[in-house]
């Protein structure tokens, strides 16, 4: 790991060629010891080359137009009291799943459940990492470095140099339960960056569940390689009701036949970005993404960032995002889908909506298709729009309080990205704990 | 049970009056039908009487069993016993008919201060009441009116009326874009549920669903205004010579 190299931005007439993100980012890189790793060493120091490179996103950044980078880049974020989210979210709590908690973002062994389950080998990845010869030393950071192009991620390249832990899985046959990431906290000003790596060798079949609250400010990335015929299901749901700040990636290559399904769950919050990577390499591969937001408040900011490469034949791919907004809240979707020459036969989808309960909220859409092959089916299309009045009428007219109706008709706009969540118990209590919080929110 | 009195409506949004004075009364246990040509205003007296949004009550009075209608919320008026069979009833994807339904029943149930029917309870009645309309497990599970026929959207209207025993019915076109047999299965689910203390009125632009559901009462509408009553003998005089006739004939008296 060498000392902090000088990260500059993009030159920016009339700025000093060393602005103040990279001052900034600078003192962080300085102040942030360096992990003690073997296996990512190389890696590593490779990403802080990249981003030594690249820079940091300066203010005309075509990519973060919508979206300030500042908050993910500063000193130290706003601190969160441990009492505003006391407890671990009831959400997966009823789930039979192999646990593996993240305290500030460090593994927590004891917390955990034993790190044995059939068919799947699991480590953290700051155990993996003292192994020079661990596998992840490989797979570390090769696809965030992929996802770099053609757009720059910065903040991805910043985890992979300076992560302190993560959970690093290989499953080789079908995990007979879901690993759970659950993470807590310990200090109210947590600033996490974590690492987590997954590879699915040829027909595993692994659920991943990730939730709780990761720190004031999460910088979390996620690894996904899927071999030939591999399916991964991915749910996250971050704490609700906090004002924290993240900027997530998920970077996935999907292989041959295999099937690689991510939705989050996203309430509240303060400034948060997800950026979803995915590469369709082999033929007949399939990626999904979707998520269900829910944001109340001007301080709410939340922007979904996907791009979705179809490199192989026949490749199917669903984007379904679904936002609703109140009280100020901005929503952000920016959604591409590449067909590289030769990928005959795409079938890509795309849609994203914002439901707006007011007239001060907002959503801002940039849907995006790049298309190199000619006998492909691509489909994308956004709206932005109102509570249906003539719903709320036909829900009231039978009775339904104004308040109940509202939140009936909340959980009707979000079903089609629920039902993205192919296992039918996880979409029912996802869909409950979406109930719980629509409703208490509807009395405040 | 019904009293509607010189009621004057307006749209909200253009200075354009609907209803011109619409007076009607009806008695506990009767079924009344208000024909008329379009743009009569029929539709619009029956979504004043349920307080949907966009019209303003310029004049006049409606109430419920002495209730002033019109100053209460649209669920506060189905919990004092009104209901609207929608002419186009809406889709609700992603709520269940069966929570919906359940929703509402209990909702009202609340409203009036009576105890919530139990899961079961609830269950029981719904399947009791869906067979006699020919509704089956499967569209109970389905989203609220997605995918449904016209005829399964009218049949699910009239479960929704069964399951919720209101005092008084307001049928919109309830015939329209139904065939013969579907006519005449819902019409079977309003005649079930006559009672002599609910009441119906039934808006419709054709006599066939009053050889179904038979009147005590015709009343023709023209131009905001109730213009000629009788008894069933005036729905068959409409279907016999059209509107212009009668209209002729009023405007002659």
């Amino acid at each position: 790991m060498p000392e902090a190299a000088t990260i500059q931005t993009p030159a920016v007439e009339g700025a000093p060629r060393l602005s103040p993100a990279a001052q900034q980012l600078q003192a962080r890189l300085a102040a942030t010891p360096p992990p003690h790793a073997r296996a990512t060493d190389a890696a590593r120091t490779d990403a802080l080359d990249r981003l030594s490179a690249q820079g940091l996103p300066g203010p005309r950044d075509e990519y973060w137009r919508y979206t300030d980078p500042a908050p993910f880049n500063t000193q130290a974020p706003d601190p969160i009291a441990l009492d505003a989210a006391s407890g671990d979210p009831t959400l997966f709590a009823g789930v039979d799943k192999l646990r593996l908690v993240f305290v500030d973002g460090r593994f927590d062994a004891a917390a955990s459940d034993e790190l044995s389950l059939a068919g799947v080998e699991i480590a953290p990845l700051s155990q993996a990492d003292a192994q020079p010869d661990h596998w992840v030393g490989d797979a570390y950071g090769a696809l965030e470095k992929q996802g770099q192009s053609p757009a720059a991620r910065p903040f991805a390249a910043l985890n992979t140099a300076i992560a302190t832990d993560g959970a690093v899985i290989r499953v080789t046959g079908r995990a007979a339960r879901p690993v759970q990431i659950l993470y807590r906290r310990s200090d109210p000003a947590a600033d996490v960056t974590i690492h987590h790596v997954l590879r699915l060798e040829a027909g595993a079949d692994l659920t991943l569940l990730e939730n709780g609250l990761v720190g004031a400010r999460g910088n979390i990335v996620i690894e996904a390689d899927l071999a030939p015929g591999a399916q991964l299901h991915h749910v996250a749901a971050h704490r609700a009701g906090v004002p924290r700040v993240s900027n997530i990636h998920l970077f996935g290559r999907v292989a041959e036949g295999a099937s690689l399904k991510s939705f989050a769950l996203s309430v509240d919050g303060r400034h948060l970005r997800t950026e979803s990577v995915i590469e369709l390499l082999g033929d007949d591969a399939v990626a999904h993404v979707a998520c269900a937001m829910l944001g109340d408040g001007t301080s709410v900011h939340q922007d979904d960032t996907v791009f979705i490469t179809h490199t192989g034949l026949r490749g199917e791919s669903r984007q379904v995002f679904k936002k609703v907004l109140k009280n100020g809240a901005t929503g952000v979707f920016q959604g591409k889908i590449l067909v590289r020459p030769g990928a005959q036969k795409t079938d890509g989808y795309q849609i994203s909506q914002a439901l707006l309960l007011d007239e001060n909220s907002q959503f801002l859409a940039k849907p995006e298709l790049e298309i190199y092959a000619d006998d492909v089916k691509c489909s994308h299309g956004s709206t932005t729009g109102a509570l249906d009045e003539t719903a709320l009428f036909y829900l009231r007219s039978r009775g339904v309080p104004r308040e109940r109706a509202v939140v009936l008709l909340v959980l009707s706009f979000l079903a089609d990205a629920l039902e993205e969540v192919e296992d039918e118990a996880l979409r029912a209590e996802i869909a409950d704990r979406l109930e719980e919080w629509l409703t208490a929110r509807a009395k405040g | 049970m019904l009293q509607i009195n010189n009621l004057h409506v307006a749209l909200e949004d253009e200075d354009k009056q609907i209803l011109k004075g619409v007076t009607l009364t009806v008695p506990a246990g009767q079924v009344h039908a208000i024909m008329g040509p379009n743009g009569s205003g029929k539709s619009t007296l029956s979504y004043v009487l349920s307080g949907r949004d966009g019209y303003e009550v310029t004049e006049g009075q409606a109430t419920l069993e002495g209730h002033d209608l019109l100053e209460m919320e649209p669920e506060e008026r189905a919990a004092a016993g009104l209901f609207l069979a929608f002419q186009y009833p809406v889709e609700i994807p992603g709520v269940g008919n069966m929570t919906f339904l359940r929703t509402a029943v209990n909702a009202q149930r609340k409203a009036r201060g009576e105890d919530e029917l139990s899961a079961g309870e609830f269950l029981k009645l719904v399947r009791e009441r869906a067979k006699a309309l020919d509704i089956d497990a499967e569209m109970l599970k389905r989203p609220v009116n997605v995918g449904f026929s016209g005829g399964e959207k009218k049949r699910n209207e009239i479960l929704q009326m069964a399951m919720l025993e209101p005092r008084m019915c307001i049928l919109d076109e309830t015939d329209s874009g139904l065939d013969v047999d579907a006519m005449r299965l819902v019409a079977q689910g309003v005649n079930a549920l006559r009672a002599p203390d609910r009441s119906f009125l039934v808006i419709t632009h054709y006599q066939r669903l009053l050889d179904h559901i038979v009147p005590d009462v015709v009343h023709i509408m023209n131009d905001g205004r109730i213009v000629k009553s009788g008894g069933p003998e005036l729905a068959l005089e409409v279907e016999q010579n059209g509107y212009a006739d009668i209209l002729a004939e009023v405007a002659d008296a």
